[in-house]
C-alpha cells in the first residue's frame, strides 16, 4: 500500500513546491510563513518516516523505486530509489529541516519568507541527491543544492559573507565540474547515466584513477577534506544558525555519500590502488584539524575544525577495508563491513551531535552577538539548563560511551586495528584531542563565574529552544545506547557495497 | 536471579534520573530519600546476590541483557558476569556509596547544588555498577568512561571556583590519555581474538599465546604482551599510576564525599579490578607483569614521599591513596591478584572512613583544610578522632586492623616473586610502610594534637558534627577494624576467587603466601614480630616526634636542612610543571603553528587567494547583481562546458 505511493518524489518534490509557495507569503505574513513551512517540514518528516516502515531490510537491492524517461535521446531518466545506505540518510534530512525550520522561528525577522524558501527547496534537494538513481539527476540536485546555500549565507550571513559564500561556491562548484566530467565519459563507455550500470561498467585501470581522482575532487571539497577544507570555518562563520545546521549536519555526509554511491562501487581497483593516499587525508584530518581545532577562539571555527576531524572518521571507515582484506594477520578476513557501517553510523551521529552543536551556538548567539569564546564564561549560572544539555552535546562530541558519538568512531577504530596497527593508534589519538578542545571550550564558555554584565543577564531556553536540543539529545543517547536498529537498516545494502568494492573490474 | 541483577544496576540509575531531571519538584529532601531508597534496593541486592553466589553455591552467571550491535562477525553486548569477584565489588561499591549518599545530607546541607549532587552520586553508583558487573569488554569500557565522566562532573562541582573547573578538565584528559592505550587494546582483542567477551577471550587464549607481531621492521612483540600492556595503559589512567597520576590530587577541588567515594574507594580501583577479571590474559606475559610490578612499585613509594609534604589535609589522603592504589599494583604484577583485591576491598572501607572523617574536621571548621590552621581537636572532636585514629592505623597496618592483613599479605607476596623488578618493588613497599605511617600520624598530629592554631573565631563554634555525618563514620570503623580478620582466610586461601582469577604455576607468589599462612590469628601474633610493623611504628614515632615533641624547632629546622629535596618533593617531582609547559604548551604551539602556517599561509594564502584577483573580480560583479542565481548558474555551465570539451578532446581523440 504504502510502496504504491511515489513516496521518494513526494519527498524531493512537495518541500520545493512548498518552497516556492511560500514565497507568495511576503514579509508582511512571515508568521503564517512559518506555520505553513512547519507544517509542510513536519509532514516530509512523516512521510519520511513511511520509508522506515516501509522498508525491507532482508535485501539490497533499491525499493520504493520510481522511473520515467526524462530526457531519452541523452538515456537520462528521472530514477529514484533508496537502499539502507541512503534512507537514513534522506530521514535525517527531514528531521534536521524541521528542527531548523524551528529554531528559525523568532530568530530571523527579516525576510523570513525567503529564508523559509531556501531551506525547504534545499530540503528537496538534498532528499533528491540521496534518492538518485540516475548520475545526471544526482549532479542536477548536487549542484542544485548549492544555490539556496549560496543564497542563505550570502543574504542572513555575517560581515564578511561575501567572501565566504565565494569561497564556498568556488570551491564546491570547481569540485563537481570534475565529477560531471566523468560521468560524461562513463556515459560514452555505458550509454547509460543509471547508477547501477555504471556500477558494473567496465574500466581499465587508467580509467578508475582518472574516474575516482575527479570524484575525488568532488567529494572531498564537500566533505571536506584537507586540504580543501579552508571554505568551511568561513563559510559556518559567516553562515546563519540553520545554514550551519544543515551544512554541518547533512550536507559534508554528501561528500561522504558519494563516495559510498560512487567511488567504491563504479573504481573499486583504483580505491584499492590509492587507498594509502585517502586513509593518510583521513587521519590528517583527524590529527592535524583536530590539532587546530584546539587553538580557535571562535566557537563556529571550532565546532566547524571538529567536523572535518569527525568526518575524517567516515573517509578512514570507507578506504580502510582494503588494508584490512589485505592484512595477512587477519585470518578471519573480518572488519570490512564494521568499517563501512561505522562509518555510515559517524555520518548519521555527527549529523545530530553537529546539528545539536551549531544550535547551541546558536542559542548564545541569539541573545549576545558574539561567538567568541572570551565574550563568555560561567553562561551555566545563569542557563542552568542549556549548560547541561551543551555538556551532554560535548560529551557525544568528545565520543563518551552511551552517546551516538561513540558508536562510529568505536567501531572504525576496532576496524583500523585489523588493518594496521599504527593507522588505529593515530586515529585513537581523537580520544585525546577531541576531549582537549571540546572540554576546553565547555569550560571557558559554560563553567566559571558569571563573566560579565552580558552573561548575568541570559536567560535560560524558553520552551522552543528546549525542545529542539531536547530532541537532540534524546536521539544522541538513544542511538548510543542502542545504535542496532540503525545498523540493520544497513546490513544488506553495506555488505552488498563490501562485495562491488572488494570485487575487481579488471 | 537474572531480575535482582538488573534491579541492582537500575535502581540508582532511575533515582538518578529522578532526583537529576526533577530535582526542583521533588525538593531536598524528596533528591536524598529517593536516591537513599535506590542505593539501599542495591545495596540489599548485592547482599542477597553475594550470599546466594558465596555461600548458596550459586554457579557463575554469564549473560546477555540485550545486543548493543551486531556487524560483521561481531556481536556487541550488553551483559552480565557474575561471580564471587563481582559480588564481592558490588556489595563494596553499594556499601561505601550508601553511606556517602546518607553523609552527603549532612555535608552538603547548605549547598544549592544539592539535588545535582545526589543525581550525580548516584549516576556514579549505576556505571561503577555496570562496569563491575560487565561480561565484555564493550561494557567494561561503557562504565569505564561513564564513572570518569561522573568524576568530571563532580570535580567540577562548584563550577564557579577556576581552580575546580581546571582539575575536571585535567583529570578528563588525562584519563583520555589511559583511555586511548585502553581502547586500543580492546581492538587489539577484537582482532586477534575476535570477539570482546571475556569468557570467549579467554576460551581462545591459548592460540593468541604464540602468536607474535611486527609493528615495527625488526621488533617482534608477543600479541599477549600488546594486549596487556595497553590495557594496563588504561588502569594507569584511572588508578592514577605514574606518570598518569597527576590528575588525582587535583581531583580533591571536588567534595569530600565523592573523593571518599569516587577518588579513594571505588572509581580508583577500576584499574586493579581490570586488571584482576583479565588474569588469564596478564599471566601469559612476564614482561607485562614486570611492567606493572615496576610502575607500581614507582607510585607506591614515590607518591607516599609526596604525602609528607602537604599542608592541605585532603592532598595528604589523595597522595596516600596514590601510594596504596601503587601497592595494589605491585601485587598484580606479582600475580598476587587475591592480596591485591583484598587490600582494594579493606583500603576501599578505610580510605573512605579517612576521607569522610576529613570531611567532618573541615565541615567542623566551616571549609577549612588547610592543616596549618587545625590543631588540638581531639577533645572538640571525639567521635571524627577516634574514627579517624581507626582508620590510620589500618592505613598504616597496625596489627590486628583490616590494612594489617591486606598490607602484609601483599609485603610478602611481592617478596616471594622471582620477576624482573621484583626486587626493585619489593624494597620500594617495604620502606613505603615508613613513609605511610610517618605521613600519616603527621596528619593525625597536626589535626587532633597540639595547640589549635585556629582562628578565635573558627575555635569558639567548633563542635561535632551531626548524626548523618558521624554514623556513617562509626558504620565504615566497624570493618575497617575487624574485616580483615574476618575475612582473610577465606578470601585468599578458601578459594574464594578461583573462578575469575587464573595464575600460571611459575608465577609463585600466592602458592609461597599460603605455605606460610596458617591463621589469621597466628598472622596477627607474628605481626609483632616483623620487621614490617616496627617499621611502621618507628614511621608514627618519627613523627610524633617531630610535631608532638617539637613542633616549632624541628619541622623548620628539616626544612632548612633539607632544602633541596624539600623543594622537589613540593613540586611533586615537576610532573605538572613538565606537562604544562611541554605538553599543553607544546599542543597548542603546534596547533596554533598548523593553523597559521599550514592552514592560513599555504592553503588559504598560496592556492586559495592566489587566484584572489579572480575572486575579488567575481566579488566585484557579483555584488551589482542582487537577483542574480541565473546568471551563476549559465556560468556554471559554461565552465563545465569548456572542462568538458578539454576532457573529451584530450581522451577521446
Amino acid at each position: 500500500m504504502l510502496t504504491s505511493w511515489p513516496i521518494l518524489s513526494l519527498l524531493v518534490w512537495l518541500p520545493i513546491a512548498a518552497g516556492l509557495a511560500v514565497m507568495l507569503f511576503g514579509n508582511q505574513r512571515a508568521h503564517s510563513a512559518r506555520w505553513f513551512a512547519l507544517t509542510v517540514t513536519v509532514v516530509v518528516f512523516l512521510i519520511s518516516l513511511g520509508l522506515i516502515v516501509g522498508f525491507n531490510t532482508q535485501t539490497a537491492a533499491m525499493q520504493f523505486v520510481e522511473h520515467v524517461p526524462w530526457i531519452p535521446s541523452f538515456g537520462i531518466n528521472y530514477a529514484l530509489g533508496v537502499d539502507g545506505i541512503s534512507m537514513p540518510l534522506i530521514v535525517l534530512t527531514s528531521f534536521t529541516t524541521v528542527l531548523v525550520v524551528v529554531a528559525a522561528w523568532t530568530v530571523i525577522k527579516d525576510k523570513a519568507h525567503q529564508y523559509l524558501a531556501a531551506f525547504l527547496i534545499m530540503e528537496g534537494m538534498m532528499n533528491g541527491t540521496f534518492a538518485a538513481m540516475d548520475a545526471i539527476v544526482f549532479y542536477f540536485f548536487f549542484e542544485g543544492m548549492l544555490i539556496p546555500m549560496f543564497i542563505i549565507i550570502g543574504l542572513w550571513g555575517g560581515p564578511r559573507r561575501v567572501y565566504a559564500t565565494i569561497k564556498f561556491f568556488l570551491y564546491t562548484f570547481l569540485g563537481s565540474v570534475f565529477m560531471l566530467v566523468a560521468l560524461i565519459y562513463m556515459y560514452f563507455q555505458a550509454g547509460s547515466f543509471a547508477i547501477p550500470v555504471l556500477h558494473d561498467l567496465p574500466l581499465t585501470m587508467t580509467e578508475q584513477i582518472l574516474i575516482f581522482l575527479a570524484f575525488l575532487i568532488a567529494f572531498a571539497v564537500k566533505i571536506p577534506m584537507w586540504p580543501v577544507h579552508t571554505w568551511l570555518p568561513d563559510a559556518h562563520v559567516e553562515a546563519p544558525t540553520g545554514g550551519s545546521v544543515i551544512l554541518a549536519a547533512i550536507m559534508l555526509k554528501i561528500g561522504g555519500y558519494g563516495f559510498l554511491r560512487f567511488s567504491l562501487p563504479m573504481t573499486p581497483d583504483a580505491a584499492a590502488e590509492l587507498d594509502w593516499l585517502m586513509i593518510a587525508l583521513s587521519l590528517i584530518a583527524i590529527v592535524y584539524i583536530g590539532l587546530i581545532a584546539m587553538v580557535q577562539s571562535d566557537m563556529k571555527k571550532l565546532v566547524a575544525y571538529s567536523s572535518i576531524a569527525h568526518m575524517g572518521f567516515v573517509t578512514l571507515g570507507l578506504f580502510v577495508i582494503y588494508m584490512i582484506v589485505e592484512n595477512p594477520a587477519n585470518l578471519t578476513a573480518s572488519g570490512v563491513t564494521l568499517a563501512l557501517e561505522g562509518a555510515m553510523v559517524q555520518m548519521v551521529s555527527h549529523g545530530l551531535i553537529s546539528a545539536a552543536m551549531f544550535l547551541s551556538i546558536g542559542v548564545l548567539y541569539d541573545r549576545l552577538h558574539s561567538r567568541e569564546i572570551s565574550a563568555y564564561g560561567g553562561v551555566v549560572n545563569t542557563m542552568p539548563w542549556f549548560g547541561a544539555l551543551v555538556v551532554l552535546f560535548a560529551m557525544a562530541n568528545v565520543g563518551l560511551p552511551g552517546t551516538s558519538g561513540f558508536v562510529g568512531e568505536f567501531m572504525v577504530i576496532l576496524a583500523a586495528f585489523k588493518a594496521n596497527f599504527w593507522i588505529a593508534l593515530a586515529a585513537a589519538l581523537t580520544l585525546i584531542i577531541g576531549a582537549a578542545y571540546t572540554l576546553w571550550m565547555v569550560k571557558r564558555v559554560i563553567f566559571g563565574e558569571v563573566k560579565n554584565e552580558g552573561v548575568r543577564t541570559l536567560e535560560d531556553l524558553n520552551f522552543r529552544e528546549a525542545w529542539v536540543l531536547g530532541v537532540l539529545a534524546f536521539l544522541i543517547v538513544l542511538i548510543g545506547v542502542w545504535p542496532n536498529p540503525l545498523v540493520e537498516v544497513m546490513h544488506a545494502s553495506i555488505e552488498n557495497l563490501a562485495q562491488q568494492a572488494l570485487t575487481t573490474k579488471l | 536471579m537474572e531480575m535482582i541483577y538488573l534491579a541492582v544496576v537500575l535502581a540508582p540509575l532511575i533515582a538518578s534520573i529522578i532526583a537529576g531531571l526533577f530535582g526542583r519538584q521533588i525538593g531536598r529532601a524528596g533528591a536524598h530519600w529517593v536516591t537513599i531508597i535506590g542505593v539501599a534496593i542495591s545495596l540489599a541486592a548485592s547482599v542477597y546476590v553475594f550470599s546466594m553466589h558465596v555461600f548458596g553455591g550459586l554457579p557463575t552467571f554469564d549473560g546477555t541483557v540485550y545486543t548493543w550491535m551486531a556487524s560483521d562477525l561481531f556481536e556487541f553486548n550488553i551483559g552480565f558476569l557474575v561471580d564471587n569477584l563481582t559480588a564481592m565489588m558490588m556489595v563494596v561499591v553499594t556499601a561505601v556509596s550508601l553511606m556517602v549518599h546518607i553523609y552527603t545530607i549532612g555535608y552538603m546541607k547548605d549547598d544549592p547544588g544539592y539535588q545535582r549532587f545526589f543525581s550525580y552520586i548516584s549516576l556514579f553508583t549505576f556505571s561503577m555498577l555496570m562496569l563491575v558487573m560487565a561480561n565484555n569488554l564493550l561494557q567494561l569500557f561503557f562504565g569505564w568512561e561513564a564513572v570518569g565522566l561522573v568524576s568530571y562532573l563532580l570535580i567540577g562541582f562548584w563550577y564557579k571556583r577556576e581552580s575546580a573547573i581546571f582539575a575536571n578538565l585535567k583529570a578528563f584528559i588525562v584519563n583520555r590519555v589511559g583511555d586511548f592505550g585502553f581502547l586500543l587494546g580492546i581492538a587489539a582483542i577484537l582482532a586477534y581474538a575476535d570477539t570482546l567477551h571475556y569468557a570467549t577471550l579467554f576460551e581462545r587464549l591459548p592460540e593468541l599465546a604464540d602468536m607474535t607481531v611486527e609493528y615495527w621492521p625488526g621488533v617482534e612483540w608477543s600479541v599477549v604482551t600488546v594486549i596487556a600492556i595497553l590495557l594496563f595503559i588504561g588502569a594507569m589512567g584511572k588508578s592514577a599510576q605514574v606518570p598518569l597520576h597527576v590528575w588525582l590530587p587535583d581531583s580533591m577541588e571536588g567534595p569530600t564525599p565523592i573523593s571518599a567515594l569516587i577518588h579513594a574507594a571505588t572509581m580508583v580501583t577500576a584499574g586493579i579490578f581490570m586488571v584482576a577479571r583479565f588474569s588469564p590474559l596478564f599471566e601469559l606475559s612476564d614482561a607485562a607483569l614486570s611492567f606493572i610490578l615496576v610502575i607500581g612499585a614507582i607510585t607506591a613509594l614515590f607518591m607516599g614521599l609526596l604525602g609528607m609534604v602537604q599542608n592541605d589535609i585532603k592532598r595528604v589522603i589523595a597522595y596516600s591513596t596514590l601510594s596504596q592504589l601503587g601497592y595494589m599494583t605491585v601485587a598484580l604484577g606479582a600475580s598476587a591478584y587475591g592480596p591485591a583485591l583484598f587490600h582494594l576491598m579493606t583500603h576501599a572501607f578505610f580510605k573512605a572512613l579517612l576521607f569522610l572523617a576529613a570531611g567532618s574536621v573541615i565541615i567542623a571548621l566551616h571549609h577549612e583544610q588547610d592543616m596549618r590552621k587545625m590543631g588540638g581537636l581531639a577533645r572538640k572532636l571525639p567521635i571524627t578522632f577516634i574514627t579517624f585514629l581507626i582508620g590510620a592505623l589500618a592505613l598504616i597496618g597496625f596489627p590486628g586492623t583490616a590494612g594489617f592483613f591486606s598490607k602484609e599479605s601483599i609485603i610478602y607476596a611481592v617478596q616471594a616473586s622471582t620477576l624482573p623488578g621484583a626486587e626493585f618493588a619489593y624494597w620500594a613497599v617495604f620502606a613505603g610502610v615508613f613513609v605511610s605511617a610517618f605521613y600519616t600520624f603527621r596528619m593525625l598530629f597536626l589535626v587532633f594534637f597540639g595547640e589549635s592554631r585556629m582562628d578565635k573565631e573558627t575555635a569558639a563554634h567548633v563542635q561535632e558534627t551531626p548524626k548523618v555525618v558521624t554514623v556513617p563514620l562509626m558504620l565504615l570503623a566497624v570493618p575497617s577494624l575487624i574485616i580483615g580478620f574476618v575475612v582473610i582466610e577465606p578470601l585468599l586461601f578458601g578459594g574464594f576467587f578461583d573462578d575469575s582469577i587464573r595464575v600460571l604455576a611459575n608465577h609463585g607468589a600466592m602458592a609461597a603466601l599460603e605455605a606460610q599462612f596458617t591463621g589469621a590469628w597466628a598472622m596477627f601474633l607474628h605481626g609483632w614480630a616483623t620487621p614490617v610493623v616496627w617499621l611502621a611504628l618507628a614511621g608514627v614515632a618519627g613523627a610524633a616526634i617531630m610535631y608532638l615533641g617539637a613542633p616549632k624547632v624541628l619541622p623548620p629546622l628539616f626544612a632548612r636542612v633539607f632544602a633541596w629535596p624539600k623543594r622537589v618533593l613540593d613540586d611533586g617531582f615537576g610532573f605538572d610543571g613538565f606537562n604544562n609547559a611541554v605538553i599543553a604548551g607544546g599542543t597548542r604551539l603546534l596547533g596554533r603553528g598548523l593553523w597559521q602556517i599550514g592552514d592560513v599561509r599555504a592553503i588559504d594564502g598560496v592556492v586559495v587567494n592566489g587566484a584572489a584577483v579572480v575572486v575579488s573580480y567575481l566579488a566585484r560583479t557579483w555584488r551589482k547583481i542582487q537577483t542574480g542565481y541565473l546568471y551563476h548558474y549559465a556560468f556554471v555551465m559554461i565552465l563545465g562546458l569548456i572542462g568538458l570539451m578539454t576532457w573529451i578532446v584530450f581522451l577521446n581523440p
